[in-house]
């Protein structure tokens, strides 16, 4: 197992250990999008599927979910979900970023930790705490009940996001040149002008790989959700919970291969912004 | 600090100040949407006021009550107005009641819902004679202990319920009845699991991590991205397609038995129990040790190695004296982690765990959503939990440094 001096036995079996790995780690995922254009509700390969008969395959799964009313209204409330956290989370993180990563804040560790905590406290407690607080405590204290409402679920997956974009923005202003913000400030720019013109765009791809995170979360978060949504608030991730603790149909994996591709997206989209801003550093 | 403003020129905040209004909203935000309901969560686990409130002078009546004998007159009394109040108030209060004592003495809920029915027409001189005329329970020690329990407005009984303790009258804190020892051996199986699946995650992803970090550059990316896609991927896409490939009918078994490896009625149960618990939670959490492994190998110089190799070292030696040292706090950030993200894993084994596969919180799912209610059992368990997490994030933080989590 060791690095390079291991002899050529040891590589063959490190190699086809690691792709054994590999396998499980991918097999799972792209196994969904074939099976989910089965022409058959099976969520095994037929055989018509394995002659590559074009007859074994069809859309009609995603047909079923394009037409049913519950799928599209959870598609409208995850975004509406999603977009209103997002941007909160990102306003939200990126400010405190900017004041924790300056070298004057007081209590900056204690501060950052509890400014983390949501990623770390399992969900289901976080869930727990939601669910009592926001259905009983603000009731009686303000008369705002916030469990099944959309408000409610924005908070909530605005405090589970807000971690993301904390640590994404915080990390691309440690490679940040202070002395930029200096020289703006020097030249007679009002603080709100040097952000704006000189550490914005500097700080942009982890500001919006963070952003990506904070929406990535709210839009696959299914245990908040499931505790608070009313029948107006169902999301994609808790439809798809329902789908699959009820009767799990194939539609399940057209909405799974929907999910996929959503997430490769992502995925490729902060590469770029990471490289991006990694190629800034070092220019 | 007040120099440093006058050398400014300008009448700006002070840095300190500047910084800390940057976070403050922030802060605040979390504060009244995250950090108060794990507030609430504790309140609720430790202060059940439902009992107190609704019968103050029953309970009153049983303060320094010996629990060796029924209590005297004036408890009877107290018990007998009160619920006849209780339900001239309110009807769905007497069963909130019921359930709640119910919760330290079975038959409490049933017996208290009659009692309160029949009190009204009940024969009998006293209120002792009335209620015991109702049940004959009523003249025995274990229903007045469980109203004098219940009653405590602040209770630790939640949190020796949830370690499978219970009082007793006379007895003091013994361990619950078998047939309802349910929460230690959740705990210690939570423990174990995510232990197990920690160390699995070690041995799967060491070896990709060193695969990943010593790879060509160009060939680097594609192994990366075979490991990044799933950490991207929806928890709950990645569970579904678990149920797919393992369940009685899918892939997995397909293939055996076509491989002949199995008969067609002899299908392997690999979901809805431990097993499926076990794969699907590793396939989740493996990126999570891959990635830390992967930041802290790539640093290390292949020279060392080769050192090592020229001075005579085996290679299996240089690997444990040079290599592994280097790698271990990588170890340690990506075990802590697994390990604090599997502890509180609800989604996967709610969905391919079944009963057997059941971890601490899909327990605390149940009490909080599924009749009979419990939310001050679920909170209890829920500041255990969260004390366990809390003490592995302070490790983590002391370790690794929260502000240096790597994501992605």
């Amino acid at each position: 197992m060791s690095a390079s001096s291991h002899g050529r036995a040891g590589r063959i079996v490190h190699v086809a250990f690691c792709t054994g790995v590999f396998v499980f780690l991918i097999a799972p995922i792209l196994v969904m999008m074939p099976l989910s254009f089965n022409a058959e509700p099976y969520f095994t390969f037929t055989d018509g599927m394995l002659r590559l008969d074009p007859e074994a395959y069809s859309l009609r799964w995603y047909r079923e979910i394009v037409g049913n009313e519950a799928w599209t209204r959870g598609f409208v409330n995850s975004m509406v979900i999603g977009i209103a956290a997002t941007l909160l989370a990102t306003a939200l993180g990126t400010l405190a970023a900017l004041g924790l990563s300056s070298r004057a804040m007081p209590a900056r560790r204690l501060v950052t930790s509890v400014l983390i905590s949501p990623l770390v406290t399992p969900v289901i407690i976080s869930a727990t705490g939601m669910f009592l607080f926001y259905g009983r405590v603000l009731p009686d204290l303000f008369g705002l009940n916030l469990v099944q409402t959309h408000l409610g679920l924005i908070l909530a997956h605005t405090a589970l996001g807000t971690p993301f974009v904390v640590v994404t923005v915080t990390a691309t202003l440690s490679g940040f040149d202070a002395n930029l913000t200096r020289a703006a400030a020097s030249l007679g720019a009002a603080p709100w002008r040097v952000f704006w013109k000189v550490q914005l765009p500097l700080i942009a791809p982890g500001v919006i790989s963070g952003a990506l995170f904070a929406f990535a979360t709210s839009f696959e978060e299914v245990v908040v959700v499931l505790f608070m949504a009313g029948v107006d608030q169902r999301t994609i991730p808790l439809q798809m919970w329902s789908g699959i603790r009820e009767q799990i149909s194939p539609a399940i994996l057209a909405v799974a291969t929907f999910l996929i591709t959503f997430a490769v997206l992502l995925l490729l989209t902060v590469e770029w912004l990471r490289r991006r801003g990694a190629a800034r550093a070092t220019a | 600090m007040s120099s440093r403003k006058k050398a400014g020129g300008r009448p700006l905040l002070s840095p300190r100040l500047r910084a800390l209004a940057l976070v403050l909203p922030l802060l605040l935000f979390i504060l009244a949407t995250f950090v108060a309901p794990l507030a609430e969560m504790f309140r609720r686990s430790v202060h059940d006021p439902l009992v107190a409130d609704a019968l103050p002078e029953t309970v009153a009546a049983l303060r320094g009550w010996d629990q060796l004998s029924p209590p005297g007159d004036a408890a009877y009394e107290a018990l007998a107005r009160e619920l006849q109040e209780v339900r001239a108030e309110n009807r769905a209060r007497v069963g909130q009641v019921g359930r709640r004592l119910n919760r330290v003495e079975s038959g409490m809920a049933t017996l208290v819902a009659t009692t309160a029915r029949e009190l009204a027409a009940a024969p009998g001189a006293s209120a002792r004679e009335k209620l015991i005329g109702i049940d004959a329970e009523w003249g025995t020690v274990d229903k007045w202990f469980a109203i004098q329990s219940a009653g405590q407005r602040f209770t630790t009984r939640y949190y020796l319920n949830a370690l499978d303790l219970d009082r007793r009258p006379g007895q003091g804190v013994v361990r619950q009845e078998e047939n309802r020892r349910i929460y230690l051996l959740l705990l210690s199986r939570t423990l174990w699991v995510s232990l197990g699946i920690t160390a699995l995650c070690l041995l799967l992803g060491y070896p990709v991590a060193h695969l990943i970090s010593h790879a060509r550059p160009e060939r680097q990316n594609l192994l990366l991205a075979l490991v990044l896609v799933p950490f991207w991927t929806s928890l709950l896409v990645r569970t579904t397609s678990w149920i797919v490939l393992l369940q009685n009918e899918g892939l997995v078994n397909d293939m055996l038995v076509g491989f002949g490896l199995i008969a067609d009625d002899g299908r392997l149960a690999l979901v809805y129990n431990m097993i499926g618990t076990f794969v699907a939670m590793t396939h989740v959490l493996l990126p999570f040790m891959v990635l830390p492994l992967y930041s802290v190998m790539r640093s290390i110089p292949a020279v060392h190695m080769k050192a090592a190799a020229s001075l005579g070292a085996s290679p299996f030696r240089a690997f444990w004296r040079v290599y592994w040292p280097q790698t271990l706090s990588g170890v340690g950030a990506g075990g802590l982690l697994v390990f604090i993200l599997a502890i509180g894993f609800y989604i996967t084994p709610a969905l391919v765990g079944g009963a057997s596969g059941e971890l601490i919180s899909n327990k605390i799912a149940q009490h909080m959503q599924t009749s009979p209610l419990n939310r001050e059992l679920a909170s209890a368990l829920g500041v255990l939990l969260l004390a366990g997490v809390g003490a592995l994030y302070v490790v983590y933080d002391r370790l690794v440094g929260v502000d240096k989590m790597k994501l992605g």
